[in-house]
């Protein structure tokens, strides 16, 4: 008798308890911390209405966990101090469960501190350095060994590059590439002097002395191919550059990293054919899953001529994974939500599966493509999926580094000394 | 004849259908189906097989195959797995065979599979082509040939370009066909009298493609030798450790590389060393925590090593004798020394000419860069410098003037069209820019000039975000037409692009009308009336309003015409104006205030500075920027009221 | 003369009651020590507004006072930031590092510790070895010496530079903004060794301090700024209250008679453009660990621009129009921005605040110009029945917009 009192009072509770809990938690807040004023506003709107869109169909499907999602958009408006601030302020004052935003990793470092501190959960989209692992942060973009790497290796053997050109703008994403590049290449064989590196101011434009740098790189008989992490607007003032003085693909190829459809629906592409881009989606990637994408999104928006980009995938990847990961945790609490991201799997827009790691990175394909006349890339080469690596391997001290949550629970752990040597970020 | 076109005909008919019907395959499409694996992997490392068994097959039918295939027209079809070359038709693509030239059928896109070699098949495809397209009849096809050449040649490929040079129709093409000979020869001719007489042949020449021949053969590596080099290697220079060239370290690295002497020990090696040997809180002796001091973990290193458990901690005179042993040579890798001989006299004759090349195509460079910071600040010169207003706006009226020209392209396509109505245009949009900024502001605030400052720069950032919000903060096109597309090529090192060029003449255009309105025409002189004393210039019967509205309305205008320019060489955004006003500035106060003569030098002066800097720093254009601004400030020390300086004026008035 | 400081100048005892006021009203709204009223970022937001009055005030003593407008102060601010986030960033770096060395079989070498930092705070650049200018970061005190040391040193050469040649008036203006621009193109570079386009972040985390929670030390960092802006202001008072304040009035209204009077003009000049400068080196040093990042975007030309927009919006030549200026910008701003404004719906187009306020702002500060120049602080002259002198000839005395001396009227 006694016990099932006990059993019928616990019942009682734990109904009163769970009516609490959802009657709380409804609506669920999604955070989208996306600057949509300054110099970042272009490329982060687009984000920004790609997370209300996928907000919209979640809400049609249902909702989570039996709530409606509801997202709150702030403006971080490029300024990166204001991103900490805002952080703070979705994490506090609007009680989100989970945040989608950042572009550039100098935003993501105002972040971290933030979102540690207050244990939130970011989704961060667009390719970085590496070099980071973070316990409240899942890193959708792609990691040097899925961006850069590869595109080296397909200038190594495909391209029979023996001289390379690495052309960045002077920030941290192109700084660390570069370092790793040059480490890999090196590696490689690829002598010291072989390696040409120069870095130029954001928006630069006059490219006229560099260009014929590159050019009389080949001097020595060798291929020559241009590596560009240049950012932003600075790049079409180079392929102005590139096309007057009337360097082919052919002859001096460049593969650039941040240059997307967004970027390319700025330039006049024909005299571009060719040129290549790494990335992990393209617009032109024929599935019909990809197909569907495409609709949606200019459906939701309202005019057929706007591009689909890579980070926009990562969004879409990544806010599924998330959904799919409180679905099965039955709460949007974020350890527990963290728990059941490791090892989560959704199908790509390429035509594979993606799954997040216990590192936090996603494993996804690296696409290969070639300029065309109409702005778009032709994918000639899709590799296997690849996961992610927070640690390159390719620098001497990251070598030893490894990130897993799951079993180590530590994201910068030393496999040389066997010690995790820091749990919280280094910003 | 005709009968026997037929017979061909119907051969070729009868095998196509006898193909469909017993899967009997043409020769060429046996020979694909052969390869197919490795053409679908499409890959350049595994791809020659194929390319050479096409090439090889002496098929007529060979050098279309090729063709297609390199122009990515060769599709697959998924069902059976053949190749065809593939054009775009209604309702998919028409297919057809490879053997007989004929149309087989139209097939949906989903039904094929698209071949696309990469850049790098497309070459070795193109390669592969040359001996079929050497003496083609087709120019086009001649000259594809002999860019393949120029890309990527092979010793076999020598010969068939020797033949075809005496039948050359086309003057340039032979032209190209004999120098490409001469560099071939450098290259790959077995004689070597022959090959030096080319080298010589070429010794004057400044062209990267004659550069990328000899240097390949005065490449050098960094080799031991036990004692002295032997004398059959080509040795370029003996290297001394301890050298500038050669460091110990690396030296040393080297030999224990090779095998030759035991590694160094490395403090990481010691630390990882003496972490194993822990026993009881020390190591050999020496207690744990004290090994935080790198001498004690030395000591305790060397107690290890004498007891046999590690490698011997090396000493300095050790390595000094293990490399005295051992000499240190930058060998070539080419045999013969009178080749390399003839090359290094060659390449210090061309490094000799290509270094003054480079200096002339670094003063163009310099030259271009300053025609832009002139177009930049010649408005400014005419309002800050003549009539003393700041305008900080005046960059937004470049943007003005390049986002008028962005609109004008996308309502009138014809790019030459658009540029000749863009300009004018332009200078409308921002004269009568100006001329409103002049009344409503500026206007009531001569002889306060912080507050001009200020309140112009209000204006500034308010048209920046105006701008923003109706473009958008991404940039937008603005392209030149074709017919300055390109760029002057005086040789391989010295070019300059058209659109430069135009820049630089407008540049001069505007100076001359500069000089014409302010010297030649009544504004000029109602102007500089006004700016001396508008007092007495109102008491002659001058309007000193109208005067002032009018020339501020003239130095927008040109502002705007500059925008349009530096638009079509850079690029259309709200922050276009911001990234030259600070330049601007400087342009005008280092030249001197109310003399074009000395914007022009300022001008100059900023641009050849900046490429001289960019030039001592490659690696680092923004550090040149940094240290240009620098010298300004110091150089206004010296010369406060700038280079060119009017009398009675100083750079506080 | 014989009245005391604070009787002739009745703002300063104002000024201070009212910041006192408002000091205790948001620690006791705080979350951390009150109430929970005002949430912690919030409290973040209002301790760097102080910092920024606390600026306000130095370029008010700058330009409102000696006609100076210097658009380089903001680089000062900036590089104070710098100082402090070198200590803060190094020691939070080393107690990490030591405590992962602690586990070593072997104890670590002082180098090895260094070693290690550098490896953390400059891997994210690509590269671990301590640049010189990093040679004193292990050290607090002398970091918070350099925080004045460093922008007063600046300000030193440049104004002895700049004022030795006579440069003033706009052209000083626009070689102060060159300077700005130089030193931050200079710390864009990785090269520079402060972490280039990153610049130095988690500053908001206070090396020593793990347990105390963001919501305390937010309310810490509010009392801090709160009394470097009162002592600020009581200094910024006691040096134009006297003869020396009568002196840079009269360098800003005719420079020229204050030399033939005698007095060393370039002197009192350099004087003053250099102890505002350190005035600004603290601010930047109390705003940065607030704010959690300093990067090189912030030193921008632009920055100093809002900050003289500040002054003059608040009314230049009296402290308190500095400090109402930059409160009530900056503020008015976060809420434009933040996107708390509601966006007007005009039916065929909707504003939405956060694209046209800085419209707004830039009409707003012509406006100012042409019609108000006396800024938002004009309206206690109404108040007080203050009313400048009629002149004819306006060219003769000083920029309408400055508050001229009692003398005038009497």
């Amino acid at each position: 008798m006694k016990s099932i009192n006990t059993v019928l009072a616990g019942t009682v509770a734990l109904a009163a308890m769970t009516g609490a809990a959802s009657a709380a938690d409804c609506p669920i807040k999604v955070g989208v911390l996306h600057s949509l004023s300054g110099t970042m506003a272009i490329s982060e709107t687009t984000l920004k209405d790609t997370m209300l869109m996928l907000v919209d169909e979640q809400n049609k499907k249902g909702g989570l966990l039996g709530c409606d999602l509801e997202a709150v958009v702030v403006d971080p408006a490029s300024d990166w101090p204001l991103f900490a601030e805002k952080a703070r302020e979705l994490l506090t004052v609007h009680n989100v469960d989970v945040i989608f935003g950042n572009w550039t990793s100098v935003s993501r470092k105002s972040v971290l501190p933030v979102i540690e501190e207050l244990n939130g959960l970011l989704f961060y989209p667009v390719q970085y350095e590496g070099e980071e692992s973070s316990k409240n942060v899942f890193y959708t973009g792609a990691a040097p060994n899925q961006q850069a790497i590869p595109a080296v290796d397909y200038y190594l053997e495909e391209l029979g590059v023996e001289k390379f050109a690495l052309l960045g703008t002077d920030y941290v994403y192109p700084r660390t590439t570069n370092n790793i590049l040059e480490s890999y290449l090196k590696m490689k064989g690829i002598p010291e002097e072989d390696i040409f590196v120069n870095y130029t101011p954001f928006g630069h434009s006059d490219w006229s002395k560099i260009v014929s740098d590159v050019v009389a790189l080949a001097a020595d008989g060798k291929k020559v191919g241009v590596v560009s992490t240049i950012n932003g607007d600075a790049n079409i003032g180079f392929y102005k550059e590139l096309a007057a003085q009337g360097i082919s693909a052919d002859d001096i190829p460049v593969v650039a990293f941040s240059v997307g459809e967004e970027e390319l629906s700025g330039l006049d592409t024909s005299n571009l054919v060719g040129h290549l881009a790494a990335w992990n989606y393209f617009m032109s990637a024929d599935t019909p899953e990809n197909a569907e994408f495409i609709a949606k999104w200019h459906e939701f928006i309202g005019d057929d001529t706007r591009v689909t980009n890579d980070p926009m995938e990562a969004h879409y990847i990544g806010f599924n994974m998330w959904v799919n990961a409180a679905t099965e945790a039955g709460t949007t609490d974020v350890d527990a939500v963290r728990e059941h991201m490791w090892g989560q799997e959704f199908p790509n827009l390429t035509g594979g599966t993606d799954v997040m790691g216990v590192n936090h990175h996603l494993s996804k394909p690296v696409l290969i493509g070639e300029i065309l006349a109409d702005g778009q890339f032709d994918i000639i080469s899709q590799t296997d999926p690849v996961p992610g690596d927070a640690w390159t391997d390719y620098l001497p001290e990251s070598a030893v580094l490894i990130s897993d949550w799951k079993n180590l629970g530590c994201g910068m752990y030393n496999t040389e000394t066997k010690t995790c040597v820091q749990i919280k970020s280094n910003y | 004849m005709l009968k026997r076109i037929f017979l061909t005909v119907l051969a070729a008919v009868l095998l196509a259908s006898q193909a469909k019907a017993q899967d009997a395959l043409g020769p060429m499409q046996t020979i694909l189906q052969a390869n197919a694996e490795i053409i679908v992997k499409s890959s350049r490392k595994t791809i020659q097989p194929a390319i050479d068994a096409v090439a090889g097959s002496g098929l007529p039918q060979a050098q279309s195959v090729l063709e297609a295939w390199q122009a990515k027209d060769m599709w697959r079809r998924k069902a059976d797995g053949l190749f065809f070359r593939a054009e775009k038709a209604d309702g998919g693509y028409r297919l057809i065979d490879f053997d007989s030239g004929e149309v087989v059928g139209v097939a949906e896109k989903g039904d094929l599979k698209q071949i696309k070699p990469n850049s790098g098949i497309r070459a070795l495809i193109g390669t592969a082509l040359v001996t079929f397209q050497l003496n083609d009849p087709d120019r086009v096809k001649r000259e594809e040939a002999l860019t393949s050449l120029e890309r990527d040649a092979n010793a076999a490929l020598l010969e068939p370009l020797r033949a075809s040079i005496e039948a050359e129709p086309d003057p340039d093409l032979k032209a190209r066909k004999l120098r490409l000979e001469r560099l071939l020869t450098i290259s790959y001719d077995p004689d070597e009298a022959t090959r030096i007489a080319a080298i010589e042949d070429m010794a004057g020449d400044l062209g990267v493609d004659v550069r990328a021949a000899l240097n390949p053969l005065v490449a050098t590596k960094l080799r031991v030798f036990e004692g002295t080099p032997p004398a059959d290697v080509n040795v370029a220079r003996l290297l001394k450790p301890g050298s500038d060239a050669l460091p110990r370290e690396e030296a040393y690295a080297l030999l224990s590389d090779a095998g030759l002497a035991p590694p160094r020990v490395t403090p990481e090696a010691v630390r990882a060393a003496l972490a194993e040997h822990i026993e009881g809180g020390t190591v050999a002796g020496v207690a744990v925590t004290a090994l935080s001091d790198p001498a004690k973990r030395v000591e305790a290193y060397r107690a290890l090593a004498d007891r046999g458990l590690v490698p011997p901690y090396l000493a300095e005179d050790e390595i000094s004798a293990a490399l005295s042993a051992y000499s240190f040579a930058e060998v070539y890798a080419e045999p013969s020394p009178a080749v390399t001989d003839a090359a290094e006299a060659a390449l210090a004759r061309i490094n000799t000419k290509v270094g003054l090349n480079q200096a002339l195509d670094l003063g163009l460079d310099a030259l271009s860069l300053g025609s832009i910071y002139f177009l930049a600040a010649i408005g400014l010169a005419i309002t800050f410098g003549v009539m003393g207003v700041i305008n900080m706006a005046h960059g937004e009226f470049i943007m003005m003037g390049a986002y008028t020209g962005y609109v004008v392209q996308q309502l009138i396509p014809n790019h030459t069209a658009s540029i000749a109505v863009a300009i004018p245009l332009a200078f409308l949009v921002t004269f009568s820019a100006g001329v409103v900024l002049e009344r409503l502001v500026i206007r009531h605030l001569y002889n306060r000039p912080l507050e001009t400052l200020l309140a112009t720069f209000g204006i500034s950032i308010a048209l920046q975000q105006l701008f923003k919000n109706i473009f958008g903060t991404q940039a937008r096109p603005l392209t030149s037409p074709d017919w300055l597309g390109g760029a002057w090529v005086l040789n391989d090192v010295v070019s300059i692009s058209y659109i430069r060029i135009a820049i630089f003449v407008l540049a001069l255009l505007f100076l001359g009308l500069f000089l014409f309105i302010m010297k030649r025409t009544r504004l000029g002189l109602e102007t500089r009336a006004v700016t001396q004393n508008p007092g007495m210039a109102a008491a002659m019967g001058i309007n000193p309003g109208r005067v002032n509205m009018l020339t501020f309305g003239l130095g927008s205008g040109i502002a705007g015409i500059a925008g349009v320019a530096i638009g079509l060489f850079a690029k259309v955004t709200s922050e276009l104006g911001a990234d030259y006003i600070v330049q601007s500035f400087m342009t005008v106060v280092v030249g001197g205030v109310g003399n074009i003569w000395g914007t022009l030098l300022g001008a100059g002066l900023i641009g050849s500075l900046q490429k001289g800097i960019e030039w001592l720093n490659p690696s680092n254009t923004l550090a040149a920027q940094t240290y240009m601004i620098i010298f300004i400030i110091i150089f206004i020390q010296f010369r406060p009221r700038g280079i060119i300086a009017l009398k009675g004026r100083a750079a506080g008035d | 003369m014989n009245r005391s400081f604070l009787a002739r100048n009745p703002s300063v005892l104002i000024f201070l009651a009212v910041l006192g006021l408002f000091t205790l009203a948001v620690t006791f709204a705080s979350e951390g020590l009150g109430m929970g009223l005002i949430s912690t970022s919030f409290v973040k937001t209002l301790g760097k507004t102080l910092t920024l009055a606390l600026i306000a005030v130095a370029m008010d003593l700058v330009w409102g006072y000696a006609g100076i407008l210097s658009l380089g102060h903001f680089a000062f601010f900036g590089l104070g930031g710098y100082m402090i986030g070198m200590w803060l960033m190094y020691e939070r770096t080393r107690q990490i590092v030591v405590e992962s060395m602690a586990n070593a079989a072997i104890p670590p070498t002082d180098q090895e510790i260094v070693d290690a930092i550098g490896t953390q705070i400059f891997g994210v650049v690509g590269s671990s070895d301590f640049p010189a200018i990093w040679a004193f970061a292990d050290s607090l005190a002398i970091q918070l010496i350099l925080v004045v040391a460093v922008p007063g040193v600046l300000a030193l050469v440049f104004g002895w530079l700049a004022f030795r040649s006579r440069v003033t008036g706009v052209y000083l203006s626009i070689l102060t903004q060159a300077m700005t621009l130089a030193l931050s193109l200079y710390l864009f570079q990785n090269d520079s060794g402060l972490r280039g386009n990153n610049g130095l972040s988690g500053l908001q985390n206070i090396p020593h301090l793990d347990q105390v929670p963001q919501s305390v030390l937010s309310v810490w960092f509010f009392w801090a700024s709160a009394l470097a802006l009162a002592l600020g202001y009581v200094f910024a008072a006691w040096v134009v209250s006297g003869k020396f304040g009568s002196v840079i009035r009269g360098i800003r209204d005719n420079e020229a008679r204050v030399r033939f009077l005698g007095y060393s003009v370039e002197g009192y000049k350099l004087f003053l453009f250099t102890v505002t400068a350190m005035i600004a080196g603290i601010a930047g040093a109390l705003y940065y660990p607030q704010a959690g990042i300093v990067n090189p975007a912030e030193i921008a030309p632009i920055a100093s621009i809002y900050l003289a927009v500040w002054v003059a919006i608040g009314g230049r030549g009296r402290l308190y129009g500095a400090v109402i200026g930059a409160v009530f910008v900056s503020l008015v701003s976060t809420w434009f921005t933040g996107g708390q404004a509601p966006d007007v719906n005009l039916g065929f187009y909707t504003i939405s605040w956060v694209d046209w306020w800085t419209i707004l702002l830039g009409l707003s500060f012509v406006a100012v110009t042409l019609f108000a120049p006396k800024g938002i602080s004009g309206i206690f002259d109404i108040w007080t029945g203050r009313r400048s002198p009629q002149r004819h000839g306006a060219d003769l005395g000083p920029d309408p917009g400055s508050l001229r001396e009692k003398e005038a009227e009497e």
